[in-house]
């Protein structure tokens, strides 16, 4: 089960959907608004990531590589579907607080990019810890956004105020603009933690994003930024022509 | 034309305009305005002021030691706080300048790479930020014992003003928004010396004059039109802070296009929107299309464009 610990430490740190690969921005910025929405996205799509994941993974024979992003999609949706339902009657008020960006998991990125490059290229176990890694991280950048503009913006955290009654309530960092300057705050502590290490001779493979290689020569199976598969020599995706 | 065009070798006469010498001026063309904001509210605005401008040049004093590099001698800290005090109410509490300093000279300018590099004026994006933040402080313009409206508000509930007072500035606003005797004293200040010219301030005011007239349901009243143009923000905003050197387009054509966007958009804050004002809000969109503007109207280097025959 190493390669599963593996998976995980990626997800979490190493290629961290939010604050790494930059994916997903749109629930990221949109939802964030209180520590406890950022927990209610992250987990709602972790569970979505980690189950398309292993379907994906185990059908990955059976699916042909030209229709596979419909396929896809279909299987996503399903969960989506599923998680909606659930959350309808589970936890109407959370529901009700995500709105729209529930049905939009189906759409988010991350789960389409880690279905792509993970999951249809790897075996069911690895894959179904590639998703919990990733949605686990996602989930992390999200609760941490959460709590950040949730704290400056009304004083409090998960609604347990913790801010002195001084405190005057800065409004900006609950909406909108907040969340950029909170996203890139938190980003350049993650890159000034990174250089800083650099500078003092540490090892910092271990929280370095992706690599420093060429995509062209890289070994590393799971590595999302990889399009072409060197052991069969065959292009896995073809980012050219995908956009058109 | 032609003698400014002569090509030489160096050493090339140097000009005597330095950034020190530009920001000194503004400051300058601004002190009467500010003055007047201090006689008007009381000793509070010169509170607000010289906190504003301690907090801006402490930012910019803090983030040289760390970069180990100084520019706070250029005094366009000076400038951005000042004109950030210019833009509160009196009645902020004391920690709003000093969060707005603090803002406008880290976030806007220094993170991306200090004077010239800007991409909207700090001394507004701090408004905005503030305005965003805290609308209940930002919006109370409540000073001794008055407790009225702008007259803009007035305006846009449909009240008379008296448009004598607007221009004197014995009404309520901002510290450095109310007279606008005092801002015209410096802006022709800055005009004298060559600082600005009318290309901007002037297809902006002539733009928003004519936008208002057309869609403000007033039609060309002059009473209307006179309030419109004298009240909020305009002066303040077309004179010292649409013709900032870094967020203005450099091309001329660029600049009238500048100004032409700037009153149009406010007249339609003004007019359309749910507040009374919406200079700052204007200024800071008309700093983000810069870069549009300058590309359209980058003029043709000579056999460049055009028609191409023979083909």
């Amino acid at each position: 089960m190493n390669k599963a610990g593996e998976r995980l430490y990626n997800g979490l740190i190493k290629e961290n959907p939010t604050f790494v690969l930059m994916l997903g921005m749109c629930p990221t910025l949109a939802v964030t608004t209180s520590a406890m929405n950022g927990l209610g996205m992250g987990a709602t799509t972790a569970v979505v990531l980690a189950m398309s994941n292993l379907i994906i993974s185990l059908l990955r024979k059976l699916i042909p590589g030209k229709v596979r992003i419909p396929a896809f999609i279909v299987i996503i949706a399903s969960f989506v579907t599923v998680l909606q339902l659930l959350l309808e009657a589970l936890l109407p008020e959370l529901n009700k607080a995500l709105g729209v960006y529930i049905p939009l998991i189906v759409v988010n990125c991350i789960i389409l990019g880690r279905a792509e490059s993970y999951a249809y290229l790897s075996p069911p176990i690895p894959s179904l810890f590639d998703g919990i890694g990733m949605g686990l991280g996602f989930t992390f950048a999200l609760t941490c956004i959460g709590a950040v503009r949730e704290l400056l913006g009304t004083g409090a955290v998960f609604g347990y105020s913790i801010m002195p009654h001084s405190f005057t309530p800065i409004g900006i960092f609950v909406l909108a603009p907040g969340a950029f300057f909170v996203l890139a705050a938190l980003t350049a502590f993650q890159n000034f933690l990174k250089i800083t290490g650099a500078k003092a001779g540490k090892d910092v493979s271990k929280i370095q994003s992706g690599c420093s290689e060429d995509c062209m020569n890289c070994g590393e199976k799971g590595c999302s930024r990889r399009f072409y598969d060197n052991e069969t020599n065959m292009e896995i995706i073809d980012l050219e022509k995908e956009e058109n | 034309m032609s003698g400014l065009l002569k090509v030489s070798s160096n050493p090339h006469i140097r000009s005597k305009v330095t950034t020190n010498g530009i920001m000194m001026a503004v400051v300058l063309a601004l002190l009467p305005a500010a003055g007047f904001g201090i006689y008007h509210f009381g000793p509070r605005a010169l509170m607000i002021i010289l906190l504003s401008i301690a907090s801006t040049v402490g930012t910019e004093f803090l983030f040289g030691l760390y970069k180990k590099k100084m520019t706070i001698t250029d005094l366009s800290a000076v400038v951005t706080g000042l004109l950030l005090a210019m833009n509160l109410p009196v009645s902020v509490p004391w920690w709003m300048p000093v969060m707005g300093g603090v803002f406008a000279i880290l976030v806007v300018k220094m993170l991306f790479g200090g004077l010239g590099q800007n991409f909207m004026n700090p001394a507004l994006a701090a408004r905005c930020f503030l305005l965003i933040s805290f609308p209940a402080q930002m919006t109370d313009f409540s000073y001794d014992t008055f407790t009225g409206a702008t007259p803009l508000a007035a305006l846009k509930a449909g009240e008379s003003v008296n448009v004598m007072d607007m221009i004197i500035g014995k009404t309520a606003g901002t510290i450095g928004e109310t007279s606008v005797i005092a801002l015209l004293i410096g802006a022709c200040i800055l005009i004298l010396l060559g600082i600005i010219d009318l290309r901007i301030p002037g297809s902006y005011i002539v733009t928003f004059v004519l936008f208002v007239g057309l869609f403000g349901g007033h039609g060309f009243d002059p009473a209307y039109l006179s309030a419109q143009v004298a009240g909020g923000g305009l002066m303040l905003g077309a004179f010292f802070m649409a013709t900032d050197y870094v967020t203005r387009p450099i091309t001329i054509k660029g600049q009238y296009l500048f100004g032409i966007f700037l009153g149009i958009m406010t007249g339609i804050f003004r007019i359309f929107g749910p507040a009374a004002e919406g200079v700052s809000y204007a200024i800071i969109l008309g700093n983000l299309i810069v870069p549009l503007i300058e590309k359209i109207t980058w003029p043709k280097a000579f056999g460049k464009g055009g028609k191409r025959y023979g083909k």
